[in-house]
């Protein structure tokens, strides 16, 4: 198979468009000092690109005896429906049809790995270019073996439904491939043009919908070994806590107990079963050492702007006075916001000798590798880590240090250890959203246009303290460049504009949560947008339309405005008891504007109908960009409007579904309409710019219906 | 103690250390039946929905000895790719997964909500499919569940008139 053979001569491909759409979408933005921009660019372009192997047809695409190709995937299916755009991509330069294209999960044993993560809406746009030249690449390897082999020359040669065609004769991808094992990669192949793609650009079903639908065991909790053993962790309740000691006496010779792990940063235990791990964990008597009595009150006193170290990331103009003559100013808040995703993390590791295999639902493949190899004191290539479909990432499973803890306690024991969070621990060991605070200032014109616009806002970390950006960083930049996705203003034709970021260092981890800042930044800047509109005495459509540059991006943003309102026919009049909200926003260079349309019941917000469209550039699968727009829709009206952790004596509370509150199906809209634009010609990101205008859309209806700006999430009427 | 189950119509006796031992581990551990899903282990969640005599169980809160006697049904047993059931069937005419993990817990719950009531109302929906979606399925999934029980209903009339 094409996998295992040697490549004798490599030839670079080119790296065309790596990383370019992100740079573009915030580094336009930011800054007059080159040296912090350039930063800026950098930092952002890392989670956008894609770094790994893009040389080596041969760890990308294997041929199986059954002519199938298999895609040797570095980026992780996680429900965004990326190994469906690759295998459309691979199939339309392959020529092979798209039903014999399966995509899986490559292992870092297999080289192709990921230097950083799954995430950032990345894995499509990043891999178009490379993913499609390495295609083609393959391709015509494929047709210079079969010239070889049939004797003929390349330039008589076709390839078609997975074979190369000379006059009668067809020779299947798997006939060419067998017995071969040396490869030339020649130089890479002009790409077809995309009109002449059969696939890309198709709405065609999920490659792991029958996976999904039938119940097959392809996640992470799912994964065993023969003469698996079950681990357990003792983990803190309270937020800061310092491991003071254990004692282990009761749980050392408790039923089924294989060995009580001792570390310096952990206490675990390995059993026979995970009933009797879970028992045997639950008798070890650990001391902590807890700063107490730390209360949400106390968060959001320290997460109010003013506090904490303070950057400028956009300025235009002059700044607005706080005695200025009608200024309007507003201020917002966003909660602590969990993951919650039903996977919980888990991993199973087994430890042989001084080899390391890790099965494991993460986001960070490469990284994982490196943490288990360090622990260990393993060369990197004796630790295969096996990723599997995640159920559910979220940026959760940007964290995975479990698997060193599973690999510890497997070497101890000499056989597989598999271990995973109860949700108790998943709700309070989450690396969280960061709550925020937003002062909003505005003052009009005599034209009834803004002459000013300020976001002042505070959050705590998003991308620093995170493994995936290098420590100077942040330090260079001063701003977090995960909590300013969605904090710049979009309004270019604001004569006077500036976003000012204020970072404060929480007591708990927070980190990476699906669109990072936008969905709290766009509900503080796009309801008082909304603010002045009404204060302006305009339509808000036409109000937004007014401040927005002629730029690329801000054409793109005022199409996705225009064609919102078209399709819902947004009006700001309460129609039968139901009025609209619109907002909008950018995210990572994808425009996004929607449209709710709300009533109030039993004083209870419900959302009937969202209207949402997006510029994603093209949509590789336009059946799962609408997928992704519905998912970030729902998760969105579930953060906006129901979930929020609390702290209460130290301790994050809730621990379980239901008492944190999430969208159900009742909750959910029944309709919600996706509108997709294309203004440009490569698809951009889509998995989370639709998260953005969720919040501000359904407050600024609710503003209609009852004439109160709501200014919290989760928004609430009572 | 031992205990006697049909799972997906098949026979399953087995020996059980603690009798609490919840329904769902013994399925996905003992019986290698890995669809019924862990998500939460308090009935909160709904991923480990299963039909016990076609009632919709949360297995993770279901001790193993009230098992006893009975007929399960998991996923796996729900239908297959061949012969799928209509809750399947309509499940991929909407391709509703995204991530997938919290699906069978939803598919057995829409499959127990239609042996009840064979054509939902949005009400009904509401008020009965009440699992945890991260992924923000629910949108294609209320469709999937109108779907499936317009499925349900051609094929129970086909069958009367095959008969
Ligand atoms: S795992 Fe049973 S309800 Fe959550
Ligand atoms: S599809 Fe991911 S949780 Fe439902």
């Amino acid at each position: 198979m094409a996998e295992k053979n040697k490549v004798s001569r490599r030839k670079f491909l080119v790296r065309g468009g790596l990383g370019t759409v992100g740079v573009l979408a915030v580094g336009a933005y930011v800054f007059r000092n080159p040296i912090r921009r350039s930063i800026l660019s950098m930092a952002n372009s890392m989670e956008m690109g894609y770094m790994g192997d893009t040389d080596t047809p041969m760890i990308w695409f294997e041929v199986t005896n059954e002519n199938n190709i298999l895609v040797h995937s570095p980026k992780v299916e996680m429900g965004q429906g990326t190994f469906t755009s690759l295998a459309q991509m691979a199939a339309d330069e392959l020529d092979i049809a798209f039903e014999k294209v399966q995509v899986v999960h490559a292992s870092t044993a297999s080289g192709n790995i990921d230097g950083m993560s799954t995430g950032g809406s990345t894995s499509v746009s990043g891999l178009w270019q490379p993913l499609r030249e390495l295609a083609a690449t393959m391709r015509e390897m494929l047709k210079n073996k079969a010239a070889s082999k049939l004797g003929v020359s390349v330039g008589e040669l076709t390839t078609k439904d997975g074979a190369v065609h000379h006059k009668d004769m067809v020779m299947t991808y798997a006939e060419i491939t067998d017995g071969v094992t040396e490869w030339e990669v020649p130089d890479t192949p002009v790409l077809k043009d995309i009109k002449a793609y059969k696939y890309v650009g198709k709405p065609l079903a999920r490659i792991d919908l029958n996976a999904k639908v039938f119940g097959e065991p392809i996640f992470g909790m799912d994964a065993s070994m023969p003469d698996m053993l079950y681990g357990a962790v003792v983990r803190p309740t309270k937020i800061g806590a310092k491991f003071i000691k254990a004692d282990t006496s009761k749980a050392e010779v408790m039923p089924g107990v294989v060995k009580v792990v001792l570390e310096e940063d952990f206490v675990g235990v390995v059993a026979a079963s995970l009933q009797q791990a879970e028992n045997a964990k639950n008798a070890i008597v650990t001391r902590w050492e807890s700063p107490n009595g730390l209360q949400t009150k106390d968060i959001v006193a320290l997460m109010t702007v003013g506090n904490g170290k303070t950057t400028i990331i956009q300025k235009e103009g002059s700044a607005l006075e706080d005695t200025a003559e009608g200024l309007e100013q507003l201020e917002f808040r966003s909660p602590i916001g969990a993951h919650a995703q039903i996977e919980p993390n888990g991993v199973l590791a087994y430890v042989d000798g001084d080899r390391a295999t890790i099965k494991i639902s993460t986001q960070v493949i490469g990284i994982t590798r490196k943490e288990v190899a360090k622990r260990l004191d393993f060369e990197e290539e004796n630790v295969n880590v096996i990723p599997t479909y995640l159920g559910g990432g979220f940026g959760r499973r940007l964290h995975t240090p479990h698997a060193v803890q599973a690999a510890v306690m497997s070497k101890a024991v000499g056989k597989p250890v598999k271990y995973f969070f109860s949700r108790k621990e998943e709700f309070q060991h989450d690396m969280f959203r960061p709550p925020t605070h937003h002062v909003l200032k505005g003052k009009l014109g005599e034209d009834g246009l803004l002459e000013n616009l300020e976001h002042h806002f505070v959050s705590g970390d998003v991308g620093n303290n995170s493994v995936l950006l290098p420590n100077p960083v942040p330090t260079i930049l001063g701003a977090d460049v995960g909590a300013i996705r969605g904090g710049f203003i979009q309004y270019g034709n604001v004569p006077n504009h500036r976003s000012v970021y204020w970072h404060v260092q929480l007591p708990f981890a927070t980190s990476w949560w699906r669109s990072l800042g936008l969905l709290a930044n766009t509900f503080a800047i796009e309801s008082f947008m909304d603010h002045m509109a009404i204060k302006a005495n305009k339509n808000v459509v036409d109000f937004r339309l007014a401040h927005i540059q002629d730029d690329e991006i801000g054409i793109r943003l005022k199409n996705v405005i225009k064609a919102v309102s078209d399709k819902a026919g947004y009006t700001d009049e309460v129609v039968g008891g139901k009025a609209m909200g619109m907002a909008a926003s950018i995210d990572a260079g994808t425009p996004c504007a929607q449209v709710a349309e709300v009533s109030i019941e039993d004083n209870q917000i419900k959302v009937h109908k969202v209207t949402v469209a997006l510029d994603p550039g093209l949509a590789v699968n336009p059946d799962q960009v609408k997928a992704q727009c519905e998912g970030c829709v729902i998760m969105g009206i579930s953060a906006a409007m129901h979930e929020k952790m609390e702290v209460v004596d130290g301790e994050l509370t809730p621990t379980i579904y239901g008492p944190y509150h999430m969208a159900l199906m009742k909750h959910a809209p029944k309709e919600i309409d996706v509108v997709l634009l294309q203004g440009i010609d490569r698809p951009g990101p889509v998995g989370e710019p639709p998260l953005g205008p969720i919040g501000a859309a359904i407050a600024n209806a609710v503003f209609r219906l009852t004439g109160r700006r709501l200014t919290e999430m989760p928004l609430s009427l009572s | 103690m031992k205990i006697s189950m049909h799972v997906n119509d098949k026979l399953h006796s087995v020996d059980i250390y603690d009798e609490n031992t919840p329904l769902l581990w013994v399925v996905r551990d003992i019986l290698d039946l890995k669809g019924t899903k862990f998500g939460c282990g308090k009935a909160a969640c709904g991923a480990c929905t299963l039909l016990v005599d076609g009632e919709a169980v949360r297995s993770c809160s279901y001790a193993v000895k009230f098992a006893n006697g009975k007929h399960i049904t998991t996923i796996e047993g729900l239908g297959t790719k061949e012969d799928p059931h209509p809750v399947q069937q309509a499940w991929i005419e909407e391709v509703v997964p995204q991530c997938g993990y919290c699906q069978p817990g939803f598919m057995m719950a829409t499959a127990a909500l239609l042996n009840k009531v064979p054509n939902p109302t949005d009400d009904d929906i509401d008020k009965n499919i009440i699992n945890v979606c991260r992924c923000g399925t629910y949108y294609r999934m209320r469709k999937a569940i109108h779907r499936a029980a317009e499925l349900n209903a051609s094929e129970a009339s086909s069958t009367t008139q095959n008969s």
